[in-house]
């Protein structure tokens, strides 16, 4: 079936005029009517919007028009970054309803490159959580196992690509939210350098810490998402005036002999399932098969990264949510002054992992007490990044388990906010220090025969390392197993 | 152990602007207490002599040139908003009464 295909074997086949972009848009249209019921990735379907954008793409490849490489293929996008007219909710009640006037930075370029917009993905509240169950409106189901959770807080678009309801989506990665969804659901997440793709657009959870990327099914599709919504935007101050690093030649050559890796030595062991270590280790005899030289590092203060994370992202996002004031946009609920009608709205309107997180940034940005929590998470932000440093200065690469288990059950560990953060213990470093990293797919777990994820970081800007590994891997692994990860997921629809 | 009483709980909920309920304020204090046991570890690594990081970027201040973009009309400014009147964003009272 044509939605099995790669992102990059769709578009040569756009290419070459043996499919157009309705026709491609249409059968992902039918598929998701077929499978969404189950997987529940979609909390909006753009029918219209979709086959209208198609039908202008097949018009200018029609009169000759030079075309960017991803032309005519669909993608799948977070609810938390906007496009004009159509809604988009963040998974939280609050913006119901609500059709933002402009498009995101992300958004305009997708749609300069002829990218087909399918809908927006369902994920957790605001991106607060690794589970998707946090939405408003209904937790998404994992194609692998419908029972578990498919990651999050992105879990709506890496289930869209498990369950083949499109070949490319977007992420945004505060903590985790693109990689560690990916590991879970079997597919390829990558999480930029900080400034690497514009956040213009993208509605604030950690403003320090967000970052937008690509999740795709491959790697090399993921570099060629990655090369549409990448480099420098004068909307966001924070954007990186510098090129695109270059990851779809990375991707591409994806050579490592020669090449030095790093493994973390404090992100693994204790609290790590046994299934994914085993993964994870051969990945690396892969790796080092393949010409790489293996080496161990230490960053020591990763141990207090998870801490740190839960101070900071709090912090900021009792800052940035502040905005959610029921005057300019959103739902406005209760009677009275201003200030009754927005502890009324906001009361409605958040849910509960949001309502706890801006009371704990609140609580740790209050005097008295911002030295002892906000202060000293500043720190270790400090050590993790000089953690990094050294590390980098022994290791072209960083690698580890990108998750410590794969994917739990839906509800077993909603009503342990802790035993949740703990998903991210090996993603949240990166986020911290503003470097990049990617998940590529490691293998099935003994113990559950579902997926894990291989964790590849690098320094800030070198993003290309993440691909030139990742390829690597994917390329070794895939003739290992005889065919790519996910043709041993479940069949869904073939009812 | 950290104490974080139902009181406090009120108090940073007043501040972050959310009516919650009793059952809301009786669940956060317990939580709460918990996880800022779990977070505060990062006390004890957080010397002296260690600068903060607040961004991963050594950016301080940026600029663009002071000109004229196409922006948002009006009504399109105005689309999501709950209320309007004449052009604005109707909001409720904000001032007490006179």
């Amino acid at each position: 079936m044509i939605f099995e295909k790669n992102a990059t074997e769709m578009a040569a086949a756009l290419d070459k005029g043996e499919i157009s972009a309705v026709e491609l848009t249409k059968a992902h249209l039918d598929r998701i009517a077929e499978v969404d019921g189950d997987v529940k990735a979609f909390l909006f379907v753009d029918h219209e919007g979709a086959l209208a954008q198609a039908k202008d793409v097949d018009q200018r490849r029609k009169s000759g028009e030079k075309l960017s490489p991803l032309a005519g293929v669909p993608l799948a996008l977070k609810d938390v970054l906007v496009q004009q007219g159509v809604p988009t909710t963040c998974g939280s009640k609050m913006l119901e309803g609500w059709r933002p006037p402009y498009d995101a930075t992300v958004v305009s370029r997708l749609k300069a490159a002829g990218v087909i917009i399918l809908g927006k993905t369902n994920m957790d509240e605001f991106a607060m959580g690794s589970s998707t169950e946090n939405s408003a409106y209904f937790p998404t189901h994992n194609p692998w196992d419908l029972t578990r959770i498919p990651g999050g807080s992105g879990g709506g678009s890496s289930a869209s690509l498990a369950a083949f309801e499109a070949p490319l989506a977007i992420g945004t990665d505060t903590g985790g939210s693109i990689r560690q969804p990916a590991a879970v659901t079997g597919t390829v997440g990558v999480k930029p350098t900080y400034g690497g793709v514009s956040r213009y657009g993208l509605v604030a959870f950690s403003s320090s810490l967000d970052q937008a990327g690509p999740c795709a099914r491959t790697v090399l599709d993921a570099a060629y998402l990655h090369e549409v919504i990448g480099g420098y935007d004068p909307m966001d101050s924070t954007s990186i005036n510098a090129p695109i690093p270059p990851v779809v030649e990375a991707a591409k050559s994806a050579s490592v002999k020669g090449m030095k890796i790093g493994v973390i030595k404090e992100l693994q062991g204790d609290g790590y399932q046994a299934g994914v270590l085993k993964r994870f280790n051969e990945a690396l005899e892969e790796l080092s098969m393949l010409g790489a030289e293996i080496v161990e590092v230490s960053c020591p203060h990763f141990d207090y990264a998870l801490a740190a994370y839960y101070l900071i992202a709090p912090s900021e996002c009792s800052s940035n949510l502040a905005r959610f004031d029921a005057m300019r946009y959103g739902i406005r609920v209760g009677e009275g002054s201003a200030e009754e009608v927005m502890n009324a709205t906001r009361e409605l309107g958040f849910g509960k992992e949001v309502k706890r997180r801006i009371i704990l940034g609140t609580y740790a940005l209050s005097s008295g007490y911002y030295d002892a929590y906000y202060g000293s998470a500043q720190k270790v932000r400090t050590l993790i990044s000089r953690d990094f440093e050294s590390a980098f200065a022994k290791a072209d690469v960083l690698v580890s388990p990108t998750a410590p288990t794969t994917a739990f059950k839906i509800g077993e560990k909603s009503n342990d906010p802790i035993a949740m953060y703990l998903n991210d213990i090996a993603t949240i470093p990166t986020n911290l220090a503003g470097v990049c990293g990617i998940s590529v797919p490691s293998g099935l777990a003994d113990e559950d025969g579902l997926p894990a994820g291989f964790q590849i970081m690098a320094g800030a800007m070198k993003d290309d390392r993440l691909y030139q590994v990742g390829g690597a891997l994917e390329a070794a692994l895939n003739s290992k197993w005889g065919a790519p990860i996910l043709s041993k997921a479940p069949k869904l629809g073939a009812k | 152990m950290s104490k974080i009483s139902r009181e406090d709980v009120a108090n940073l909920a007043r501040l972050a602007r959310i009516e919650m309920t009793a059952e809301e304020l009786d669940h956060l204090s317990t939580e709460l207490s918990v996880i800022l046991d779990a977070v505060a570890r990062v006390q004890e690594v957080a010397e002296k002599d260690v600068p903060p990081t607040s961004h991963p970027l050594p950016i301080t201040n940026v600029f663009r040139a002071d000109e004229n973009r196409p922006s948002l009309t009006p009504e399109q400014a105005l689309s999501g908003a709950p209320a309007q009147e004449e052009q604005r964003f109707k909001v409720p009272q904000i001032l007490g009464e006179e």
